[in-house]
Protein backbone atom coordinates (compact mmCIF):
# COMPACT_ATOMS: atom_id res chain seq x y z
CA UNK A 1 0.00 0.00 0.00
CA UNK A 2 3.13 2.22 0.59
CA UNK A 3 6.48 1.64 -0.16
CA UNK A 4 8.95 4.48 1.01
CA UNK A 5 12.52 5.18 -0.61
CA UNK A 6 14.29 8.14 1.12
CA UNK A 7 17.41 9.25 0.00
CA UNK A 8 18.02 13.17 1.57
CA UNK A 9 20.43 15.19 2.98
CA UNK A 10 19.30 17.48 6.17
CA UNK A 11 21.82 19.89 6.85
CA UNK A 12 24.14 17.68 8.65
CA UNK A 13 22.02 15.01 8.90
CA UNK A 14 20.86 12.44 6.31
CA UNK A 15 18.13 9.56 5.78
CA UNK A 16 18.59 6.61 3.92
CA UNK A 17 15.96 4.12 4.47
CA UNK A 18 13.13 2.09 2.61
CA UNK A 19 10.42 0.49 4.00
CA UNK A 20 6.91 -0.53 3.01
CA UNK A 21 3.27 -0.88 5.06
CA UNK A 22 0.31 -2.57 4.35
CA UNK A 23 -3.27 -1.80 5.75
CA UNK A 24 -3.53 -0.62 9.29
CA UNK A 25 -0.93 1.27 11.26
CA UNK A 26 2.84 0.71 10.29
CA UNK A 27 4.85 3.21 13.40
CA UNK A 28 7.75 4.68 13.13
CA UNK A 29 9.68 4.24 16.33
CA UNK A 30 12.81 5.25 17.71
CA UNK A 31 14.58 7.71 19.97
CA UNK A 32 14.28 11.49 19.18
CA UNK A 33 16.81 12.65 16.81
CA UNK A 34 16.34 9.28 14.48
CA UNK A 35 15.00 10.63 11.58
CA UNK A 36 11.13 9.88 12.11
CA UNK A 37 9.80 13.07 11.79
CA UNK A 38 11.71 14.31 8.72
CA UNK A 39 10.38 10.91 7.12
CA UNK A 40 6.50 12.24 7.54
CA UNK A 41 7.48 15.89 6.10
CA UNK A 42 9.14 13.60 3.27
CA UNK A 43 5.84 11.68 2.71
CA UNK A 44 4.06 14.62 3.17
CA UNK A 45 5.84 16.35 0.30
CA UNK A 46 7.00 19.25 2.89
CA UNK A 47 10.44 18.23 1.83
CA UNK A 48 12.07 17.71 -1.36
CA UNK A 49 14.10 13.63 -2.15
CA UNK A 50 17.41 13.71 -3.04
CA UNK A 51 16.66 10.47 -4.59
CA UNK A 52 14.35 7.62 -3.99
CA UNK A 53 10.56 7.21 -4.46
CA UNK A 54 7.87 7.32 -2.80
CA UNK A 55 4.52 5.29 -3.67
CA UNK A 56 1.11 5.56 -1.95
CA UNK A 57 -1.71 3.17 -3.03
CA UNK A 58 -0.19 2.60 -6.12
CA UNK A 59 0.27 6.31 -6.97
CA UNK A 60 3.66 7.75 -7.40
CA UNK A 61 4.33 10.80 -4.79
CA UNK A 62 7.49 11.24 -5.49
CA UNK A 63 10.41 9.96 -7.73
CA UNK A 64 14.00 10.52 -8.87
CA UNK A 65 13.72 14.33 -8.77
CA UNK A 66 10.18 14.71 -9.56
CA UNK A 67 7.74 16.34 -6.55
CA UNK A 68 4.11 16.45 -6.45
CA UNK A 69 3.60 19.25 -3.80
CA UNK A 70 1.88 18.25 -0.75
CA UNK A 71 -0.95 19.75 -1.78
CA UNK A 72 -1.83 17.32 -4.41
CA UNK A 73 -1.16 14.33 -3.05
CA UNK A 74 -3.80 14.03 -0.55
CA UNK A 75 -2.21 12.84 2.62
CA UNK A 76 -3.58 13.83 5.64
CA UNK A 77 -1.01 14.69 8.51
CA UNK A 78 -1.49 15.14 12.07
CA UNK A 79 0.59 17.03 13.83
CA UNK A 80 1.94 17.15 17.37
CA UNK A 81 0.47 20.43 17.65
CA UNK A 82 -3.02 20.68 16.61
CA UNK A 83 -2.37 23.47 13.57
CA UNK A 84 -5.99 24.45 13.70
CA UNK A 85 -6.95 27.50 11.30
CA UNK A 86 -7.28 29.60 14.47
CA UNK A 87 -9.56 32.31 12.53
CA UNK A 88 -12.17 29.58 11.78
CA UNK A 89 -14.56 28.22 13.75
CA UNK A 90 -13.95 24.23 14.60
CA UNK A 91 -17.09 23.17 11.62
CA UNK A 92 -14.97 25.46 8.85
CA UNK A 93 -11.56 24.03 10.45
CA UNK A 94 -13.37 20.29 9.67
CA UNK A 95 -14.67 21.05 6.31
CA UNK A 96 -11.50 22.99 5.68
CA UNK A 97 -9.75 19.88 3.83
CA UNK A 98 -13.20 18.70 1.87
CA UNK A 99 -13.20 22.24 0.41
CA UNK A 100 -10.50 20.78 -2.12
CA UNK A 101 -10.98 17.33 -2.63
CA UNK A 102 -12.66 15.91 -5.92
CA UNK A 103 -16.80 14.99 -4.88
CA UNK A 104 -15.72 11.37 -6.10
CA UNK A 105 -12.89 11.11 -3.56
CA UNK A 106 -14.92 12.54 -0.87
CA UNK A 107 -15.47 8.92 0.62
CA UNK A 108 -15.36 10.07 4.45
CA UNK A 109 -18.93 11.47 5.49
CA UNK A 110 -18.85 14.05 8.20
CA UNK A 111 -21.23 12.48 10.51
CA UNK A 112 -19.35 9.08 11.29
CA UNK A 113 -16.21 11.17 12.19
CA UNK A 114 -17.95 14.03 14.26
CA UNK A 115 -19.80 11.26 16.29
CA UNK A 116 -16.62 8.76 16.28
CA UNK A 117 -14.27 11.49 17.83
CA UNK A 118 -16.90 13.27 20.16
CA UNK A 119 -16.88 16.81 18.58
CA UNK A 120 -20.46 17.94 17.97
CA UNK A 121 -20.95 20.22 20.56
CA UNK A 122 -17.50 21.95 19.80
CA UNK A 123 -18.64 22.78 15.97
CA UNK A 124 -19.42 26.45 17.05
CA UNK A 125 -16.36 26.87 18.88
CA UNK A 126 -12.60 28.76 17.73
CA UNK A 127 -9.84 27.14 18.58
CA UNK A 128 -8.97 28.68 20.69
CA UNK A 129 -11.44 27.78 22.96
CA UNK A 130 -10.69 24.50 22.85
CA UNK A 131 -8.86 21.88 25.62
CA UNK A 132 -5.58 20.29 24.04
CA UNK A 133 -7.53 17.47 24.02
CA UNK A 134 -10.37 18.90 22.30
CA UNK A 135 -8.06 20.62 19.86
CA UNK A 136 -6.19 16.99 18.62
CA UNK A 137 -9.19 15.13 18.40
CA UNK A 138 -10.62 17.96 15.95
CA UNK A 139 -7.25 17.86 13.94
CA UNK A 140 -7.83 14.21 13.47
CA UNK A 141 -11.43 14.91 12.11
CA UNK A 142 -10.13 17.51 9.61
CA UNK A 143 -7.06 15.38 8.24
CA UNK A 144 -9.61 12.63 8.16
CA UNK A 145 -12.29 14.46 6.24
CA UNK A 146 -10.63 15.54 3.78
CA UNK A 147 -10.73 11.75 2.63
CA UNK A 148 -6.85 10.98 2.27
CA UNK A 149 -4.81 7.98 0.76
CA UNK A 150 -3.20 7.87 3.74
CA UNK A 151 -2.80 9.71 7.12
CA UNK A 152 0.31 10.69 8.38
CA UNK A 153 0.41 11.04 12.61
CA UNK A 154 3.77 13.03 14.00
CA UNK A 155 3.53 11.68 17.83
CA UNK A 156 0.00 12.73 17.83
CA UNK A 157 -0.26 12.72 21.83
CA UNK A 158 2.79 13.80 22.71
CA UNK A 159 1.92 17.01 23.42
CA UNK A 160 -1.05 15.57 25.82
CA UNK A 161 -1.02 14.79 29.28
CA UNK A 162 -1.83 11.14 30.31
CA UNK A 163 -5.54 11.24 30.88
CA UNK A 164 -6.31 12.72 27.59
CA UNK A 165 -3.94 10.35 26.05
CA UNK A 166 -5.68 7.71 27.23
CA UNK A 167 -8.93 9.05 25.87
CA UNK A 168 -7.59 9.81 22.26
CA UNK A 169 -5.74 6.49 21.71
CA UNK A 170 -8.70 3.98 21.36
CA UNK A 171 -10.52 6.40 19.27
CA UNK A 172 -7.61 6.45 16.84
CA UNK A 173 -7.90 2.66 17.10
CA UNK A 174 -11.17 3.27 16.15
CA UNK A 175 -10.57 5.24 13.28
CA UNK A 176 -8.30 3.33 11.70
CA UNK A 177 -10.84 0.32 12.10
CA UNK A 178 -13.63 2.19 10.90
CA UNK A 179 -12.77 4.20 8.22
CA UNK A 180 -10.45 1.72 6.51
CA UNK A 181 -7.28 4.20 6.26
CA UNK A 182 -3.21 3.16 6.40
CA UNK A 183 -1.76 4.97 8.71
CA UNK A 184 1.82 6.06 9.34
CA UNK A 185 2.42 6.82 12.93
CA UNK A 186 5.38 8.05 14.55
CA UNK A 187 5.92 7.39 18.76
CA UNK A 188 8.76 6.70 20.36
CA UNK A 189 5.74 5.55 23.05
CA UNK A 190 5.88 1.70 23.10
CA UNK A 191 2.48 1.45 24.34
CA UNK A 192 0.98 3.37 21.57
CA UNK A 193 3.30 1.56 18.90
CA UNK A 194 2.72 -1.92 20.16
CA UNK A 195 -1.44 -1.29 21.12
CA UNK A 196 -1.79 0.64 17.18
CA UNK A 197 0.58 -0.70 14.86
CA UNK A 198 0.17 -4.09 12.75
CA UNK A 199 4.04 -3.16 11.82
CA UNK A 200 7.19 -1.77 13.72
CA UNK A 201 9.74 -0.09 12.05
CA UNK A 202 12.46 0.82 14.07
CA UNK A 203 14.71 4.08 13.28
CA UNK A 204 17.88 4.79 14.15
CA UNK A 205 20.57 7.88 12.99
CA UNK A 206 18.15 8.11 9.34
CA UNK A 207 18.34 4.21 8.64
CA UNK A 208 16.14 1.39 9.87
CA UNK A 209 17.25 -0.34 12.38
CA UNK A 210 15.09 -3.45 12.50
CA UNK A 211 11.61 -3.67 11.02
CA UNK A 212 8.24 -6.20 11.82
CA UNK A 213 5.48 -7.00 14.32
CA UNK A 214 5.51 -5.37 17.55
CA UNK A 215 6.09 -8.68 19.41
CA UNK A 216 9.16 -9.10 17.56
CA UNK A 217 10.66 -6.13 17.43
CA UNK A 218 10.17 -5.19 20.85
CA UNK A 219 11.11 -8.36 21.93
CA UNK A 220 14.66 -8.10 20.36
CA UNK A 221 15.73 -5.42 22.53
CA UNK A 222 19.38 -5.60 23.72
CA UNK A 223 19.35 -3.85 27.04
CA UNK A 224 17.01 -6.23 29.28
CA UNK A 225 15.32 -3.08 30.25
CA UNK A 226 13.88 -2.54 26.87
CA UNK A 227 13.00 -6.14 26.38
CA UNK A 228 9.08 -6.12 26.27
CA UNK A 229 6.84 -8.82 25.09
CA UNK A 230 3.33 -7.87 23.53
CA UNK A 231 0.67 -11.01 24.57
CA UNK A 232 -2.36 -11.04 23.12
CA UNK A 233 -5.72 -12.07 24.77
CA UNK A 234 -9.33 -11.19 25.43
CA UNK A 235 -10.75 -9.26 28.41
CA UNK A 236 -12.62 -11.30 30.86
CA UNK A 237 -15.15 -10.92 33.23
CA UNK A 238 -13.54 -8.27 36.55
CA UNK A 239 -13.22 -9.37 39.77
CA UNK A 240 -14.95 -6.47 41.51
CA UNK A 241 -14.00 -6.97 44.63
CA UNK A 242 -10.57 -6.42 43.99
CA UNK A 243 -10.79 -4.12 41.12
CA UNK A 244 -8.72 -6.61 38.95
CA UNK A 245 -9.30 -7.53 35.31
CA UNK A 246 -8.05 -10.82 33.41
CA UNK A 247 -6.76 -11.04 29.98
CA UNK A 248 -7.61 -14.57 28.88
CA UNK A 249 -4.59 -16.19 26.73
CA UNK A 250 -4.33 -19.63 25.65
CA UNK A 251 -1.31 -19.80 28.49
CA UNK A 252 -3.65 -18.42 31.80
CA UNK A 253 -4.75 -15.29 32.58
CA UNK A 254 -2.87 -12.24 33.01
CA UNK A 255 -4.30 -10.28 35.83
CA UNK A 256 -4.25 -6.52 35.57
CA UNK A 257 -5.17 -3.49 38.07
CA UNK A 258 -8.42 -2.24 37.75
CA UNK A 259 -11.50 -2.20 35.30
CA UNK A 260 -10.16 -2.64 32.23
CA UNK A 261 -13.26 -2.51 29.91
CA UNK A 262 -15.89 -4.77 28.35
CA UNK A 263 -15.76 -8.14 28.62
CA UNK A 264 -14.55 -10.06 25.47
CA UNK A 265 -12.41 -7.15 23.73
CA UNK A 266 -9.40 -8.33 22.59
CA UNK A 267 -5.94 -6.57 23.64
CA UNK A 268 -2.25 -6.56 24.24
CA UNK A 269 -0.92 -6.71 27.56
CA UNK A 270 2.79 -5.39 27.41
CA UNK A 271 5.63 -6.94 29.49
CA UNK A 272 8.90 -6.13 30.60
CA UNK A 273 10.89 -9.09 30.55
CA UNK A 274 12.52 -7.74 33.94
CA UNK A 275 8.72 -8.18 34.94
CA UNK A 276 8.99 -11.80 34.90
CA UNK A 277 10.23 -15.00 36.88
CA UNK A 278 10.72 -18.35 35.84
CA UNK A 279 9.50 -21.42 37.92
CA UNK A 280 9.65 -25.50 37.37
CA UNK A 281 6.62 -26.04 39.07
CA UNK A 282 3.47 -24.25 39.46
CA UNK A 283 3.77 -22.21 42.55
CA UNK A 284 2.18 -22.20 45.82
CA UNK A 285 2.37 -19.55 48.21
CA UNK A 286 3.40 -16.48 46.28
CA UNK A 287 1.76 -13.05 45.92
CA UNK A 288 1.78 -13.58 42.41
CA UNK A 289 -1.75 -14.83 40.43
CA UNK A 290 -0.48 -14.46 37.01
CA UNK A 291 1.22 -17.86 35.85
CA UNK A 292 1.65 -18.70 32.23
CA UNK A 293 2.66 -22.18 30.98
CA UNK A 294 4.61 -22.50 28.26
CA UNK A 295 8.33 -23.74 26.97
CA UNK A 296 11.82 -22.73 26.30
CA UNK A 297 12.67 -21.75 23.05
CA UNK A 298 15.58 -20.54 23.76
CA UNK A 299 18.19 -18.93 26.05
CA UNK A 300 20.67 -15.93 24.83
CA UNK A 301 22.70 -13.52 26.62
CA UNK A 302 26.17 -15.09 26.56
CA UNK A 303 28.47 -14.97 29.33
CA UNK A 304 27.07 -11.59 30.95
CA UNK A 305 25.43 -11.96 34.29
CA UNK A 306 21.82 -11.90 33.06
CA UNK A 307 20.82 -13.41 29.99
CA UNK A 308 17.28 -13.54 27.80
CA UNK A 309 14.94 -16.59 28.25
CA UNK A 310 13.06 -16.83 25.30
CA UNK A 311 9.06 -18.36 26.11
CA UNK A 312 6.57 -20.07 23.84
CA UNK A 313 3.96 -20.01 25.73
CA UNK A 314 1.27 -21.84 24.81
CA UNK A 315 -1.41 -20.80 22.59
CA UNK A 316 1.81 -19.00 20.36
CA UNK A 317 2.65 -16.28 21.67
CA UNK A 318 6.07 -15.53 22.55
CA UNK A 319 7.73 -14.14 26.30
CA UNK A 320 10.81 -13.07 27.67
CA UNK A 321 12.08 -13.19 30.46
CA UNK A 322 15.26 -11.41 32.24
CA UNK A 323 16.93 -13.74 34.48
CA UNK A 324 20.51 -14.21 36.27
CA UNK A 325 22.77 -16.59 34.11
CA UNK A 326 23.51 -18.73 37.27
CA UNK A 327 19.28 -19.27 37.91
CA UNK A 328 19.34 -20.72 34.31
CA UNK A 329 21.97 -22.75 35.04
CA UNK A 330 20.84 -24.08 38.20
CA UNK A 331 16.89 -24.50 36.83
CA UNK A 332 18.60 -26.36 33.67
CA UNK A 333 16.53 -23.83 31.63
CA UNK A 334 17.32 -25.38 28.24
CA UNK A 335 15.08 -25.52 25.15
CA UNK A 336 12.31 -27.90 25.54
CA UNK A 337 12.04 -27.19 29.30
CA UNK A 338 8.49 -27.07 30.78
CA UNK A 339 8.53 -23.86 32.90
CA UNK A 340 6.01 -21.54 34.20
CA UNK A 341 6.34 -17.98 33.78
CA UNK A 342 5.37 -16.09 37.04
CA UNK A 343 4.31 -12.05 36.11
CA UNK A 344 3.35 -9.55 38.89
CA UNK A 345 -0.05 -7.81 38.30
CA UNK A 346 1.18 -4.87 40.10
CA UNK A 347 4.32 -4.39 37.53
CA UNK A 348 1.65 -4.28 34.53
CA UNK A 349 0.64 -1.03 33.45
CA UNK A 350 -3.19 -1.11 32.46
CA UNK A 351 -3.21 1.71 30.42
CA UNK A 352 -2.22 0.84 27.09
CA UNK A 353 -3.97 -2.33 26.99
CA UNK B 1 -12.92 79.14 16.00
CA UNK B 2 -12.29 80.53 12.97
CA UNK B 3 -14.69 80.29 10.08
CA UNK B 4 -13.56 78.08 7.12
CA UNK B 5 -13.58 79.06 3.86
CA UNK B 6 -14.51 77.27 0.64
CA UNK B 7 -11.06 77.35 -0.94
CA UNK B 8 -10.42 75.48 2.90
CA UNK B 9 -12.99 73.04 2.50
CA UNK B 10 -12.25 71.87 -1.11
CA UNK B 11 -8.53 71.31 0.28
CA UNK B 12 -10.12 69.11 2.52
CA UNK B 13 -12.35 67.70 0.94
CA UNK B 14 -9.78 66.64 -2.05
CA UNK B 15 -6.99 65.77 0.54
CA UNK B 16 -9.82 62.99 1.42
CA UNK B 17 -10.52 62.20 -2.08
CA UNK B 18 -6.43 61.68 -2.77
CA UNK B 19 -5.83 59.59 0.82
CA UNK B 20 -8.87 57.51 -0.02
CA UNK B 21 -7.93 56.54 -3.57
CA UNK B 22 -4.09 56.11 -2.20
CA UNK B 23 -4.95 53.77 -0.13
CA UNK B 24 -7.37 51.82 -1.96
CA UNK B 25 -4.16 51.12 -4.54
CA UNK B 26 -1.61 51.15 -1.95
CA UNK B 27 -2.94 48.26 -0.05
CA UNK B 28 -3.31 45.89 -2.55
CA UNK B 29 0.06 46.66 -3.69
CA UNK B 30 1.73 46.94 -0.19
CA UNK B 31 0.77 43.42 0.38
CA UNK B 32 1.96 41.57 -2.88
CA UNK B 33 5.02 43.29 -1.93
CA UNK B 34 4.94 42.13 1.57
CA UNK B 35 4.30 38.56 1.14
CA UNK B 36 7.13 38.83 -1.42
CA UNK B 37 9.35 40.07 1.25
CA UNK B 38 8.21 38.18 3.99
CA UNK B 39 7.98 34.70 1.94
CA UNK B 40 9.56 35.07 -0.71
CA UNK B 41 13.28 33.93 -1.84
CA UNK B 42 15.06 35.58 -4.92
CA UNK B 43 17.90 37.17 -6.32
CA UNK B 44 17.63 41.16 -5.28
CA UNK B 45 15.57 40.88 -2.45
CA UNK B 46 17.41 43.58 -0.19
CA UNK B 47 17.31 45.70 -3.17
CA UNK B 48 13.26 45.42 -3.91
CA UNK B 49 13.22 46.45 -0.18
CA UNK B 50 16.11 49.18 -0.40
CA UNK B 51 13.96 50.85 -3.49
CA UNK B 52 10.38 50.88 -1.66
CA UNK B 53 11.94 52.26 1.37
CA UNK B 54 13.70 55.28 -0.51
CA UNK B 55 10.93 57.30 -0.37
CA UNK B 56 11.51 57.41 3.33
CA UNK B 57 15.02 58.76 3.62
CA UNK B 58 14.67 60.44 -0.10
CA UNK B 59 14.07 64.17 0.03
CA UNK B 60 10.26 64.60 -0.51
CA UNK B 61 10.81 66.80 -3.08
CA UNK B 62 13.21 64.67 -5.21
CA UNK B 63 11.06 61.59 -5.00
CA UNK B 64 8.12 64.19 -6.35
CA UNK B 65 10.98 65.06 -9.17
CA UNK B 66 11.54 61.76 -10.30
CA UNK B 67 8.21 60.96 -10.79
CA UNK B 68 7.40 63.93 -13.16
CA UNK B 69 10.24 62.51 -14.96
CA UNK B 70 9.41 59.46 -15.34
CA UNK B 71 5.60 59.87 -14.87
CA UNK B 72 5.26 63.53 -16.37
CA UNK B 73 3.70 64.27 -19.97
CA UNK B 74 7.73 64.16 -21.70
CA UNK B 75 8.85 61.29 -19.56
CA UNK B 76 9.13 57.59 -20.71
CA UNK B 77 6.25 56.24 -18.63
CA UNK B 78 4.13 59.54 -18.64
CA UNK B 79 4.29 59.85 -22.25
CA UNK B 80 3.77 56.21 -22.96
CA UNK B 81 0.41 56.54 -20.90
CA UNK B 82 -0.84 59.28 -22.47
CA UNK B 83 0.18 58.11 -26.08
CA UNK B 84 -1.90 54.91 -25.53
CA UNK B 85 -4.38 55.44 -22.87
CA UNK B 86 -4.62 58.42 -22.43
CA UNK B 87 -3.71 58.45 -19.03
CA UNK B 88 -2.21 61.38 -17.70
CA UNK B 89 -0.88 62.30 -13.75
CA UNK B 90 1.02 65.56 -14.18
CA UNK B 91 -0.83 68.72 -12.68
CA UNK B 92 -3.49 66.11 -11.86
CA UNK B 93 -5.24 64.84 -8.58
CA UNK B 94 -4.40 61.40 -9.99
CA UNK B 95 -1.18 62.53 -9.48
CA UNK B 96 -1.32 63.59 -6.54
CA UNK B 97 -2.40 59.96 -5.39
CA UNK B 98 0.35 58.70 -7.54
CA UNK B 99 2.75 61.02 -5.08
CA UNK B 100 0.67 60.21 -1.68
CA UNK B 101 0.89 56.02 -2.65
CA UNK B 102 4.74 56.08 -3.55
CA UNK B 103 5.33 58.25 -0.27
CA UNK B 104 2.92 55.88 1.77
CA UNK B 105 3.99 52.06 0.59
CA UNK B 106 6.93 51.85 2.79
CA UNK B 107 5.17 52.12 5.90
CA UNK B 108 2.02 50.06 4.76
CA UNK B 109 4.24 47.29 3.55
CA UNK B 110 6.15 47.34 6.26
CA UNK B 111 2.84 46.57 8.75
CA UNK B 112 1.98 44.38 6.52
CA UNK B 113 4.98 42.85 5.91
CA UNK B 114 5.37 42.19 9.95
CA UNK B 115 2.29 40.66 10.13
CA UNK B 116 2.71 38.11 7.41
CA UNK B 117 5.47 37.35 9.46
CA UNK B 118 4.34 36.72 12.35
CA UNK B 119 1.55 33.84 10.61
CA UNK B 120 3.17 30.97 11.59
CA UNK B 121 4.51 29.21 8.83
CA UNK B 122 3.67 26.12 9.84
CA UNK B 123 -0.41 26.97 9.80
CA UNK B 124 0.26 27.38 6.23
CA UNK B 125 1.88 23.74 5.73
CA UNK B 126 -1.39 22.08 7.35
CA UNK B 127 -3.44 24.01 5.05
CA UNK B 128 -1.54 22.37 2.32
CA UNK B 129 -1.52 19.07 3.42
CA UNK B 130 -5.40 19.32 3.41
CA UNK B 131 -5.41 20.22 -0.83
CA UNK B 132 -5.43 24.20 -0.51
CA UNK B 133 -2.68 25.64 -2.83
CA UNK B 134 -0.47 28.38 -2.17
CA UNK B 135 -2.96 30.93 -4.04
CA UNK B 136 -6.07 29.37 -1.87
CA UNK B 137 -3.86 29.14 1.32
CA UNK B 138 -3.23 33.04 0.83
CA UNK B 139 -5.93 33.75 0.69
CA UNK B 140 -8.01 31.68 3.07
CA UNK B 141 -4.90 31.40 6.29
CA UNK B 142 -2.27 34.21 5.33
CA UNK B 143 -4.61 37.06 4.45
CA UNK B 144 -7.07 36.62 7.38
CA UNK B 145 -4.54 35.90 9.73
CA UNK B 146 -2.65 39.28 8.85
CA UNK B 147 -5.82 41.37 8.87
CA UNK B 148 -4.61 43.18 11.56
CA UNK B 149 -1.52 44.38 10.27
CA UNK B 150 -3.69 45.40 6.87
CA UNK B 151 -5.91 47.18 8.55
CA UNK B 152 -3.03 49.13 10.92
CA UNK B 153 -0.99 49.23 7.03
CA UNK B 154 -4.00 51.54 5.93
CA UNK B 155 -5.08 53.46 8.53
CA UNK B 156 -1.19 54.94 8.76
CA UNK B 157 -0.90 54.97 4.93
CA UNK B 158 -4.15 56.99 5.08
CA UNK B 159 -2.43 59.04 7.06
CA UNK B 160 0.77 59.52 5.70
CA UNK B 161 -1.37 60.22 2.26
CA UNK B 162 -3.67 62.73 3.96
CA UNK B 163 -0.80 64.70 5.08
CA UNK B 164 1.90 64.25 1.71
CA UNK B 165 3.28 67.72 0.68
CA UNK B 166 6.85 67.61 -0.48
CA UNK B 167 6.29 64.99 -3.17
CA UNK B 168 2.91 66.11 -4.13
CA UNK B 169 3.83 70.09 -4.51
CA UNK B 170 6.99 68.69 -6.86
CA UNK B 171 4.98 66.21 -9.07
CA UNK B 172 1.59 67.89 -9.71
CA UNK B 173 1.82 71.31 -8.24
CA UNK B 174 -0.38 73.32 -6.18
CA UNK B 175 -3.90 74.10 -8.41
CA UNK B 176 -6.52 75.12 -6.42
CA UNK B 177 -9.29 72.81 -6.46
CA UNK B 178 -6.95 70.28 -8.87
CA UNK B 179 -3.81 69.99 -7.24
CA UNK B 180 -3.95 71.92 -3.41
CA UNK B 181 -4.51 69.55 -0.93
CA UNK B 182 -4.62 70.57 3.13
CA UNK B 183 -0.81 70.71 3.38
CA UNK B 184 -0.63 72.84 0.46
CA UNK B 185 -2.90 75.44 0.77
CA UNK B 186 -1.25 75.68 4.28
CA UNK B 187 1.67 76.44 2.65
CA UNK B 188 -0.02 78.69 0.66
CA UNK B 189 -1.77 79.96 3.54
CA UNK B 190 0.99 80.92 5.34
CA UNK B 191 3.09 82.54 2.86
CA UNK B 192 0.52 85.51 1.85
CA UNK B 193 0.13 88.23 4.06
CA UNK B 194 -3.17 87.60 6.80
CA UNK B 195 -3.45 84.18 6.28
CA UNK B 196 -2.01 82.96 9.16
CA UNK B 197 -5.84 82.27 10.57
CA UNK B 198 -6.36 79.64 7.97
CA UNK B 199 -3.02 78.09 8.09
CA UNK B 200 -3.37 77.96 11.82
CA UNK B 201 -7.40 76.15 11.23
CA UNK B 202 -6.14 74.03 8.66
CA UNK B 203 -2.91 73.05 10.31
CA UNK B 204 -4.99 72.10 13.86
CA UNK B 205 -7.75 70.00 11.18
CA UNK B 206 -4.38 68.65 9.72
CA UNK B 207 -3.27 67.19 13.30
CA UNK B 208 -6.57 66.20 14.51
CA UNK B 209 -7.14 64.23 11.26
CA UNK B 210 -3.73 62.60 11.45
CA UNK B 211 -4.37 61.71 15.16
CA UNK B 212 -7.96 60.17 14.64
CA UNK B 213 -6.13 58.36 12.04
CA UNK B 214 -3.39 56.43 14.12
CA UNK B 215 -5.90 55.94 17.10
CA UNK B 216 -8.05 54.23 14.31
CA UNK B 217 -4.81 52.22 13.47
CA UNK B 218 -4.24 51.51 16.66
CA UNK B 219 -8.03 50.57 17.98
CA UNK B 220 -8.19 48.29 14.93
CA UNK B 221 -5.28 46.73 14.57
CA UNK B 222 -6.15 45.79 18.68
CA UNK B 223 -9.88 44.99 17.71
CA UNK B 224 -8.66 42.38 14.93
CA UNK B 225 -6.34 40.68 17.32
CA UNK B 226 -8.84 40.41 19.80
CA UNK B 227 -11.34 38.26 17.53
CA UNK B 228 -9.10 36.29 16.47
CA UNK B 229 -7.50 35.02 20.12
Amino acid sequence: MIDVDIRQRLGDFSLDLRFSGGAGVTALFGPSGSGKSSVIKAIAGLTRLDAGRIVVGGTVLANDGRHTPPHRRRIGVVFQEARLLPHLSVRSNLRYGRLFTPRAERRIAEEPVIDTLGIGHLLARRPATLSGGEQQRVALGRALLASPRLLLMDEPLAALDEARRREILPLIETLRDEFAIPIVYVSHAVEEVARLAAKVVVLDAGKVAREGSPADVFRAATDRFEIISVVAGRLGAPDHDFRLTPVETAAGPIWLNGLAGPVGRPVRVLVHATDVALSLARPDGLSIRTVLSGTVAGVSGGDGPTVTVDLALEGGDRLAASVTRRSAVELDLTPGRSVFALVKAAALDERPV
Amino acid sequence: MPELSPAAWSAIALSFKVAAVATLWGVPVATALALLLARGHFPGKALLDGIIHLPLVLPPVVTGYALLLLLGRKGPIGAFLDQQFGIVFAFRWTGAVVAAVVMALPIIVRAIRLSIEAVDVRLEQASGTLGAGRLATFFLVTLPLSLPGILAGATLGFAKALGEFGATITFVSNIPGETRTIASAIYTASQTPDGDAEALTLSAVAAVLGLAALVASELLARRARGALS
